[in-house]
């Protein structure tokens, strides 16, 4: 047992630090939830039945969210179709298959996850959308959307997997090479399975943050109130509502901003959890 | 590690600092997008002039009317006239702005009457009926709820939101200038100054006339330009004396090339 008295100084004021850095955060957290809350719930009370509805014209009254949550959920869920299978399948390959080149790619792809989100959307609309466009209009829709997004997912669900592997006990590999395992069957029998929960949990982490991704997505996706009738159709996700209306809101139209904000919160806290869940498994 | 996390918690606090911190002495500015640019201009003149600080605050002519209201603002930018439920708040008139309807440059259309417009924005006419992008889907690009430009062009066309059936909304000017300057069967609308600026500048799109009458400031400034709107300061109760003398400060006849270089007219020329 630990106890800070007998600790040396720096020590305690690094605990102490780092305590109000953490106790700051919690704070800052408890209080959005809570403006968000205090905010949106008497218009939830009231007009709670209405969001659910498909219709969005603030102007007349009509709050219905529906097809912009289904915007958030089919744009982030194609992204992560897209992503995951490359960045799985990319990491193994690295190291296991091309050790030499798993160092520089890495590098690469950690420069990639640092590019702020307004460039790949700034990149989608000038050169993806457009091209879209020229075989299928409008080009802004729902798939520039998600392969924007793809593209921001790819370099940290590479780095979480590649992460999940090397944490992997190292007698796996020799077990599966003294019974004559081919590489390709020890990866797909063995270490893939083994590493599935780190790695699952750590893409679920990834569909947290192309929920709440903004900017990009309000670039490319056409922002479009409908159900889209297929990958080429403009969406809304409620995200870029939020950014769209918000500044020009007033009355229950704001507040209904703020619901849906409370709403993002709910399926983000979610998500946490699941990835929580997943990750506890493959260490216990 | 200690320094690095003493450093992170300094800026924390900075940042949280920055936040609250609002001078009693300044003159707060909020509102439209489209007033905004040109209003921080004037707000660095005056500002070298008299060292009053200006504060300019972007957030479309709604939040304006809301700000004054609630006095968050001293002055609020609306790019539109006053309603009529807006009749507590005084209005200063300081220039004028138009909205143009834009296509891509690679379109051949040279002209649409309001009727065509019409129909293309609620959906009845699907199609470019002639020229290389015969029989491609129209693109139409439509701005977001509480925009003035939207309200007037809906306004103007006499429809509801909606009616309109967009293949694209869009938020800023900027924004939608992109769209049609990226899509050759596109056509949206936006303010009239920053679309000859861009189309001046080489961006590919073509300001169409509306009824017979070119989109081009001679012709707002004759009054002869249909779709034209106000740009008005709006105040509530009373003005104090350095909010008084901002305004006598934005429309002082040698301000006038301001408002040129962001193509906008002048109230007084």
């Amino acid at each position: 047992m630990i106890t800070t008295s007998s600790l040396p100084l720096s020590d305690r004021l690094l605990a102490l630090v780092l305590r109000l850095c953490g106790g700051l955060a919690a704070l800052v957290l408890g209080g959005i939830v809570t403006v968000l809350l205090v905010r949106a719930l008497p218009f939830l009370v009231s007009e709670g039945a209405g969001i659910w509805k498909s219709t969005w014209q603030p102007g007349q009254g009509e709050y219905g969210m529906a097809p912009m949550i289904a915007g958030s959920l089919f744009v982030s869920v194609l992204a992560l179709l897209l992503a995951a299978p490359v960045a799985i399948l990319l990491a193994a390959w690295l190291r296991y298959f091309a050790p030499r080149l798993r160092r520089p790619v890495l590098a690469g792809v950690e420069l990639m996850a640092g590019i702020p989100s307004v460039v790949y959307g700034l990149w989608g609309m000038l050169v993806l959308v457009p091209w879209i466009n020229q075989w299928v209009p409008p080009g802004a829709s729902w798939l520039a959307g998600s392969l924007v997004l793809a593209l921001m997912i790819v370099p940290l669900a590479l780095l979480v997997t590649d992460a999940a592997l090397g944490q992997l006990p190292l007698r796996y590999q020799r077990a599966g090479e003294a019974l004559a395992l081919s590489r390709v069957g020890m990866l797909r029998r063995v270490l893939l399975p083994r590493a599935a929960p780190a790695i699952v949990g750590g893409v679920v982490l990834q569909f947290g943050r192309a929920l709440g991704e903004t900017m990009a997505v309000l670039m490319v996706c056409g922002n479009v109130v409908q159900w889209p009738d297929s990958v080429f159709a403009p969406v809304r996700t409620l995200t870029a509502n939020i950014a769209l209306e918000m500044a020009y809101a007033t009355g229950d139209h704001r507040v209904a901003l703020f619901a849906s904000g409370l709403l993002l919160i709910a399926v983000t806290g979610v998500l946490l959890m699941a990835s929580w869940r997943l990750r506890g498994m493959s260490h216990g | 590690m200690l320094s690095r996390l003493q450093c992170s918690l300094g800026l924390m606090v900075a940042v949280f600092l920055a936040g609250c911190g609002e001078s009693g002495s300044a003159i707060t500015v909020s509102g439209s997008s489209t007033i905004a640019p040109l209003m921080a201009e004037l707000a660095e003149r005056y500002e070298t002039e008299t060292g009053i600080q200006v504060d300019v605050q972007s957030g479309g002519s709604g939040r304006a009317i809301a700000d004054v209201r609630q006095g968050l603002a001293d002055l609020g930018m609306v790019s539109r006239a006053l309603k009529e439920d807006e009749q507590d708040l005084e209005g200063y008139l300081i220039g004028r702005d138009g909205i143009a309807i834009i296509v891509n440059s690679a379109n051949p259309v040279r002209a649409l009457s309001d009727d065509q417009i019409r129909a293309i924005y609620t959906g009845k006419t699907q199609r470019w009926e002639s020229g290389p992008g015969e029989g491609r889907d129209i693109t139409v690009v439509h701005k977001a709820q509480g925009r003035s430009t939207q309200e007037l062009f809906l306004a103007y066309f006499q429809l509801e939101n909606s009616q309109v059936q967009p293949d694209q909304v869009i938020g800023e000017n900027q924004q939608g200038i992109k769209a049609v300057a990226g899509d050759p069967f596109a056509i949206g609308y936006v303010s009239i100054g920053t679309a000859i600026y861009e189309a001046e500048n080489g961006t590919p799109i073509r300001l169409l006339p509306l009824e017979g009458a070119p989109a081009s400031l001679a012709v707002l400034a004759q009054g002869n330009y249909p779709l034209a709107r106000e740009l008005n300061l709006v105040t509530h109760g009373a003005v104090s004396q350095p909010v008084a003398d901002f305004l006598a400060f934005v429309t002082r006849t040698d301000m006038a090339d301001v408002y040129h270089d962001y193509y906008f007219l002048p109230a007084v020329e």
